[in-house]
């Protein structure tokens, strides 16, 4: 699984990459997180707003910072 | 590393940790009212109101968009008349409304014509920044 944390830099981003890392060990899920920071690359995610997640090169999250408990349902489901 | 939060509204991607996301739907139908409600919404676009996005692919429940408009702090719903299909599109989508206008509540008659005014529209578009202000 690859985890692409998508933001500029912000103080929300940030809190999405630990939440998001919090929620792997959580889940017991493994996965590769890559910050993506530039606007550009970010952009053709299409997502509106940041800070965002996608997973496997999905969009699950975009504009909000959700909850470890949410990012765990949201790293299951995607786990399968 | 740049600031996100100085991001210049041209940019594709708006950083949230600056303000409110704002996403604005509108009917768009095809009646006078409902292409005031696209007009306007394109005018509250460009003023920098918020993000006029597609509520066809909230309709088709097309997934990307879906998050997208997850995202968003606030959503300004915009419909011609009081069959209200923008409305009950965002509703069947869990998506709350924060702002509403109803273009044939403002006094407009809907007709199945398409000749609307620039006074029309600025109108629409003042009515929806006093509901926010």
């Amino acid at each position: 699984m690859k985890i692409q944390i998508l933001g500029t830099g912000c103080p929300k981003c940030k809190k999405l990459a630990e939440n998001t890392a919090a929620a792997l060990q959580e889940a017991g899920v493994s996965a590769e997180i890559e910050k993506v920071s530039e606007v550009a690359e970010i952009a053709k995610f299409k997502v509106l707003f940041t800070p965002a997640l996608a997973i496997d090169g999905e969009v699950k999250v975009a504009g909000k910072v959700p909850d470890v408990k949410k990012l765990v349902e949201i790293i299951k489901a995607a786990a399968g | 590393m740049a600031d996100c939060c100085s991001t210049p509204k041209a940019a594709p991607v708006d950083c949230c940790c600056g303000g409110e996301s704002v996403l604005i739907f509108a009917c768009s139908g095809g009646s006078n009212v409902g292409q005031l409600t696209n007009e306007a919404a394109k005018k509250l676009d460009q003023g920098g109101v918020g993000k006029f996005y597609c509520l066809a692919g909230i309709g088709g429940d097309i997934a990307g968009m879906m998050v997208n408009a997850e995202g968003a702090d606030r959503i300004i719903a915009l419909d011609g008349c009081d069959v209200a299909c923008a409305r009950k599109t965002l509703e069947r989508a869990n998506l709350p409304i924060s702002c509403y206008v109803v273009v044939t509540d403002e006094g407009v008659e809907k007709g199945h014509h398409f000749a609307i005014s620039d006074e029309e529209v600025a109108g629409l578009c003042a009515r929806v920044q006093e509901l926010l202000a």
